[in-house]
């Protein structure tokens, strides 16, 4: 089936057989390989990317279903050679060490920090709570780091958050 | 993964005028899509329902309407969720991942199928998945499995967190199909093993749910508890919503209980509720009532542990809510 979806601001027209992901279409067809493949069962978050402004695990998501919409991966972060905040950020904070999750990471928090309204360790439910450690430990829990970079992550997380 | 025809729904009548037998609908795909990786489902068409217009939360009544394509982070995150049914989006953000709730349709997570690891893997027999072919759960890894209302076919446990708060506030599904509508209650939906563990709810054939509504939250305070393996992105051991309305006097003038993680459906507690009617709210009445609602249960030997965990966390949850 042919579909026409924007990536990183460019508009791609390609066939796809139904069973592609849109996993596969960035990496195997659009040689878009940042976004990386960990579980394949929307498990450990390495696959995050924007879809429509909203971080969503492109491994689950077909590419036959995504006709119109707009995706960011972890190329469409930077822009005019400067890079996003968090990916400034997590230099900073050397906050990856294979750096296999780091895209996913990246655009997970990029998808989190533009979320809105409480979380499963918010105490309050109807405020918009400040983002504590825990509160981004809790919403960034979808995204697994087998090297254990989470300490520095979630510093360098924060400090874009302040 | 097998071969298969997609197709994108314009509206709910054409979803349904598009099912054929082998036909399924799409909707987040968090669930159906890897088990099409895993070869647990093998459709032979989608019908892509999740851009159908069924995406509001609107006041209905003393109630709310929630669309069943409504993503599970926008329910709960909607400021008349969060007012008036806060154990709702606390059952809802108890779930999966940011990532998973924002592709998840509220739906998708009523009919998402059981997490049993012999469901999950094909070269295992399943009556589930392959009605007769046996169940080893019984005599294996049934750790997480059911100890309420299961069968000698299938100790599969329901794995949602918005089904169980769902029950609690008896939410009503609202559906269409090849026959018509209908409106399915909440507890009502999903249905015990017995000897067709393939049918996890009452749907019938092509039936797509079209929305969720809500009747006025019921009086009282309300929690939904979560007790899992690790802090975050686990499904339930054993979950519990509950709604505990005290009379000035310290009687129990009200309550829901229902419980998550302990059976093939989200499951209404109503020994205990009956047991809590009228009685003095305090430790004593609360123990008899999860002790009455036990007394059902037929733990298998690795999920004993689940019998006293549910005991305490219903006891637990009803103090809290204790004024």
């Amino acid at each position: 089936m042919e579909i026409t979806l924007e990536v990183n601001g460019v508009p791609h027209t390609v066939v796809v057989d139904p069973r592609i992901s849109l996993l596969d279409l960035l990496r195997e067809r659009l040689e878009l390989t940042g976004s990386k493949k960990g579980c394949d069962h929307g498990q450990c978050g390495a696959c995050t990317v924007l879809i429509d402004g909203r971080r969503a695990l492109s491994c689950l998501a077909l590419a036959v279903a995504q006709e119109g919409s707009e995706i960011t991966t972890v190329e469409g972060l930077a822009g005019d050679g400067q890079l996003h905040p968090l990916q400034a950020a997590f230099l900073e904070h050397d906050a990856l060490q294979c750096g296999y999750c780091t895209p996913g990471q990246l655009c997970s928090a990029v998808g989190m920090l533009a979320e809105r309204g409480p979380s499963a360790v918010t105490e309050e439910l109807t405020g918009e709570p400040e983002l504590t450690a825990a509160e981004i430990r809790e919403r960034m829990s979808g995204n697994l780091c087998r090297c254990g970079a989470y300490p520095n992550i979630v510093t360098a997380i924060a400090a874009v958050a302040r | 993964m097998k071969a298969f025809g997609y197709a994108r729904a314009a509206d709910p009548a054409d979803a349904v005028a598009r099912f054929r037998p082998g036909t399924m609908y799409l909707g987040g795909g968090t669930n159906l899509v890897d088990l099409m990786r895993l070869g647990v489902a093998e459709p032979e068409a989608l019908v892509d329902v999740s851009r159908l217009p069924l995406s509001g939360i609107e006041p209905e009544g003393d109630g709310l309407r929630v669309g069943a394509a409504v993503r599970n982070s926008d329910l709960a995150t909607h400021p008349l969720v969060r007012e008036r049914y806060p154990m709702l989006a606390r059952a809802v953000l108890a779930g999966a991942s940011g990532q998973v709730r924002n592709m998840a349709t509220v739906a998708g997570n009523l009919l998402q199928r059981t997490r049993c690891p012999y469901f999950q893997d094909v070269s295992k027999p399943c009556n589930k998945r392959r009605p007769g072919s046996g169940c080893p759960a019984i005599a294996g890894d049934h750790a997480n499995l059911a100890v309420l209302g299961h069968s000698p076919a299938c100790v599969a446990t329901h794995p949602s967190d918005l089904a169980v708060a769902l029950v609690a506030l008896e939410a009503r599904v609202h559906v269409t199909g090849p026959g018509g509508t209908r409106v399915v209650p909440m507890p009502g939906l999903h249905r015990l093993p017995g000897d067709e563990p393939q049918r996890d709810t009452v749907l019938e054939p092509g039936e797509l749910v079209t929305a969720v509504t809500l009747p006025a939250p019921p009086p009282g305070a309300s929690l939904y508890r979560k007790v899992r393996e690790r802090a975050s992105f686990a499904f339930a051991l054993v979950s519990i919503a509950a709604v505990l309305d005290v009379a000035p006097g310290g009687t129990v003038a009200g309550c829901r209980i229902a419980l998550g993680g302990v059976a093939h459906v989200p499951w209404r507690a109503e020994r205990a509720e009956r047991v809590l009617r009228g009685a003095p709210a305090g430790e004593e009445a609360f123990l008899r009532a999860a002790e009455a609602e036990l007394e059902g249960a037929e733990p298998l030997p690795r999920n004993a542990y689940k019998v006293p965990l549910a005991r305490n966390l219903i006891v637990r949850t009803l103090l809290e809510l204790t004024p």
